[in-house]
């Protein structure tokens, strides 16, 4: 309990810091290490020829950003098809089978990294780096652009311009992504991390018998895995082997770097929100007042910590959070009856599928995070966790707005306090507004129909799996738990999570087509609906503040955001998940 | 018309730029450069933290092995067998239970909390390691024992399921118990400040001394 509370502490110290920096970077603001990088920005530039300055529109944006992974998955494809040629491959892996191969591109691209392959048998280094490591830098690149035009429309200096996609994706790489994952790569290389090109090794045991150990370009792999919110590892047990994440320190070090850039996105989302109340405030009001306002605003830390605006949603989401870290860590300390059964003790807690080094507490916690944060990367494996343990990671890919992975948590998060204001609005009957413009007919329309795309993919596709005996075929544990792998496996899809109920035998013509398709319109269909949300308010006057306003920057509205989560999970959600993780909690304690 | 089909060009020159250039930056430079750096700063971790006796490597420090000796302790239960294998009379690479060794791997079973299979698993596990350790009561078999881990490769065991393993170890390997005991204890780690993570023993770090100690390494 004690090391949870104190890991959570420590992040909350953290983020912060990470959120200034990136929020420097976001709103084009000057930082320590310009000097070095804004020169290696300017070659890119140059050889790409963009013109940074050339602001696009939400539509152009959009464009450009779902163009330009179209070319990244295209190129991808191609690395992956002739992965066999001699270079970099010292394990001598063949090259990929085509359905396999669409699956993995689209889950790299798309932030989701589900993994059909197992990496040892499955990939070359080549591969690994050309294609794994590559998309895992941009595809979080992607993201954190998308959200950042997001907050630009709703943060609206301007009526057009959401910022330069170009632009945006270098900057995000060259000053946030690189930098970080240069400094923790050596820090798990420090921890025992492998990073090296050669190949697998095999020695002679004292036993007599051989060992094949895993080598490779570990930890380049295995830091941007975590920063960017990705989750697909090097080897097909992820970070659970002592390879990719070998001692307690290694586990926290990933921890820590799947927590901080989304956090550090609703910190940004809150400040340049604030900017843009700062800067209204200049222009209206007369100096004796402006003073006496941004006196007011100093008054509170947390307000100049995370914002006004970006304190609610963050703290809405930490709710979320804690009351799903607590369940999983509850379930799993309960152990397993059906083990108990035959005599041995749980005093440990649930320990199928969990390391030693970790335990229940550090397994759990890393199991709500990953899930959380859409990363998708697991310590332990989440197909053995007891049931409601394993419901915790499922609920909060279904939310997706606990934190969320890079940029899209905040969009989706954003989505649902519009929708909270509007049902707010109807309620107690005041005009509803968010951030000082009003919500009207068209917001509501695309909000819903964000809102409605998540689950609609998630359930439609488990009934087709449920439902063909090609989907039947690849659940692999009996009962309640069967329905629960399918559920879980689209849940991941679609929130891009990319972790899974790894049971599931899902290297299948049918799980590949069908998993490939939820990810990318679980990915870029609710990207531009939200884009073209923001479009729409940014296009509308600022509205003065009247009694009539509901406001959104209180712990109530946290609260009242949390509310609205849930039910809407609930009316969604709650007949499936109970026929599959609270139906098998029910036999297995009954 | 004319301006339309240039600003699709001047677009599709920066997609594609920006694609072949972030690919060598991210996926071949940033690899390279931390391959050298760490080959400098950490080059036992980079290499794999290799562990060598007398000049043969034996093992890594942080992947696991399993073993079948009484003299030796045993590590968790794994579905790979830690991708320990011998080699056959037909050439083959079979594990040590003598089912075929498909090449390597990592993972585990993924049984739910509620499958038979683990129940299975798990009581079978029971009864052949009482069988071996006639001295441990049924319910002092530690959880973490008997029970598979996520990566099928745990380098570790908690101290309580090295604890009931020593009788048999000093039995078997003819060192008296306090001596097993203190090579535990020296290849036990604590936790992290006395608060993060768990206590963990080395499993092949203390075979590898018990191997030494009986003078067969």
């Amino acid at each position: 309990m004690l090391q949870i509370a104190l890991t959570i502490f420590i992040y909350l110290i953290l983020v912060i810091s990470v959120g200034i920096y990136v929020y420097h970077i976001a709103a084009g603001k000057h930082t320590f290490a310009d000097p070095v990088l804004n020169r290696v920005d300017g070659v890119i530039y140059k050889i790409c020829g963009i013109n940074p300055q050339n602001n696009m529109n939400w539509k152009k944006y959009a464009v450009s950003l779902v163009a330009t992974n179209g070319v990244m998955m295209l190129m991808g494809y191609l690395v992956l098809r002739i992965q066999s040629i001699g270079l970099f491959n010292p394990n001598g892996i063949g090259g990929m089978e085509e359905s396999l191969s669409f699956n993995t591109i689209i889950s790299f691209m798309t932030n989701t990294n589900l993994q059909h392959y197992s990496g040892e048998s499955g990939l070359s280094y080549l591969s690994q780096m050309l294609v794994i490591i590559f998309m895992m830098f941009v595809s979080a690149a992607s993201g954190y652009a998308a959200c950042i035009a997001f907050i630009r429309g709703l943060a609206g200096k301007s009526k057009d311009n959401v910022g330069n996609f170009f632009s945006d994706l270098v900057r995000i790489t060259t000053r946030v992504l690189l930098p970080f994952s240069i400094v923790g790569g050596l820090l798990l290389v420090w921890q025992g991390v492998p990073q090296n090109f050669s190949g697998n090794v095999v020695v002679d045991t004292i036993e007599g018998t051989k060992q094949v150990i895993a080598m490779g370009p570990v930890a380049a792999l295995e830091i941007i895995k975590h920063l960017g919110t990705n989750g697909g590892g090097f080897l097909g047990a992820n970070s659970a082997t002592p390879i990719e994440n070998p001692t307690i320190l290694s586990n926290l070090i990933e921890l820590y770097s799947m927590m901080l850039l989304p956090g550090a996105c609703v910190i940004t989302f809150g400040k340049m929100v604030r900017d843009r109340k700062r800067e209204l405030a200049v222009a209206n009001i007369s100096d004796d007042t402006n003073i006496a306002i941004s006196k007011k605003a100093h008054r509170s830390l947390t307000v100049w910590m995370y914002g006004r605006e970006g304190r609610s949603i963050f703290a809405a989401m930490g709710i979320l959070f804690l009351i799903g870290l607590g369940i999983c860590f509850w379930a799993e300390s309960q152990g397993n009856p059906a083990l108990a059964g035959v005599g041995l003790s749980q005093s440990m807690g649930s320990m199928e599928g969990k390391e030693v080094r970790f335990g229940v507490a550090q397994s759990s916690l890393f199991t709500t995070v990953t899930t959380s944060f859409t990363t998708g990367t697991v310590n332990n494996m989440h197909d053995t966790l007891t049931p409601l343990g394993g419901m915790i990671p499922m609920l909060h890919m279904m939310l997706n707005v606990v934190f969320g992975g890079k940029g899209v948590g905040l969009m989706n998060m954003i989505t649902y306090a519009i929708l909270a204001v509007f049902i707010c609005g109807l309620m107690i009957g005041r005009t509803p507004e968010y951030l000082g413009k009003k919500i009207e007919g068209r917001e509501m329309k695309l909000a819903a129909l964000c809102i409605i795309i998540h689950p609609l993919l998630i359930l439609v596709f488990s009934a087709l799996a449920v439902g063909t005996s090609a989907g039947l075929a690849g659940i692999t544990n009996p009962g309640y738990h069967g329905l629960s792998q399918v559920l879980y496996e689209f849940a991941s899809s679609a929130a891009n999570n990319g972790s899974g109920f790894e049971g599931l035998a899902d290297n299948t013509l049918f799980w590949n087509i069908t998993t490939g398709i939820v990810m990318f319109f679980g990915r870029y269909l609710s990207m531009i609906l939200q884009l073209a949300i923001a479009d729409s308010l940014m296009k509308k006057r600022f509205v003065n503040e009247s009694a009539g306003t509901l406001h959104t920057d209180t712990m109530s509205f946290a609260v009242i955001l949390v509310f609205v989560v849930y039910i809407f999970a609930a009316l969604t959600f709650f007949p499936v998940l109970a026929l599959g993780p609270v139906a098998e909690y029910l036999t297995l304690w009954a | 018309m004319k301006e339309s089909v240039k600003s699709v060009f001047h677009g599709a020159r920066q997609m594609i730029g920006i694609t072949v250039i972030l690919m060598l930056i991210c996926g071949l430079l940033f690899p390279c450069v931390l391959t050298g750096v760490s080959a400098l700063i950490f080059p036992y971790q980079a290499g794999g933290n290799l562990l060598t006796v007398d000049g043969q490597t034996v093992g890594a420090e942080y992947v696991g092995q399993e073993f079948t000796e009484d003299y030796y302790m045993w590590s968790r239960p794994s579905a790979y067998h830690y991708n320990v294998y011998v080699e056959g009379e037909d050439g083959k690479p079979y594990y040590n239970d003598g089912t075929e060794f498909p090449g390597i791997s990592s993972g585990s079973n993924n049984y739910a909390a509620t499958n038979p299979a683990l129940t299975e698993r798990v009581e079978a596990d029971i009864e052949a390691f009482l069988e071996k350790n006639p001295d441990v009561k049924r319910e002092d078999i530690p959880t973490d024992l008997l029970t598979a881990s996520g990566s099928g490769l745990d380098p570790h065991i908690s101290p309580a399921s090295a604890e009931i393993q020593i009788p048999r170890i000093a039995k078997a390997s003819g060192l008296t118990e306090e001596e097993v005991r203190d090579i535990v204890k020296e290849n036990t780690q604590g936790k992290v400040l006395g608060i993060f993570g768990e206590e963990t023993v080395n499993v092949l770090k203390v075979n590898v001394e018990i191997a030494q100690r009986m003078g067969i390494l």
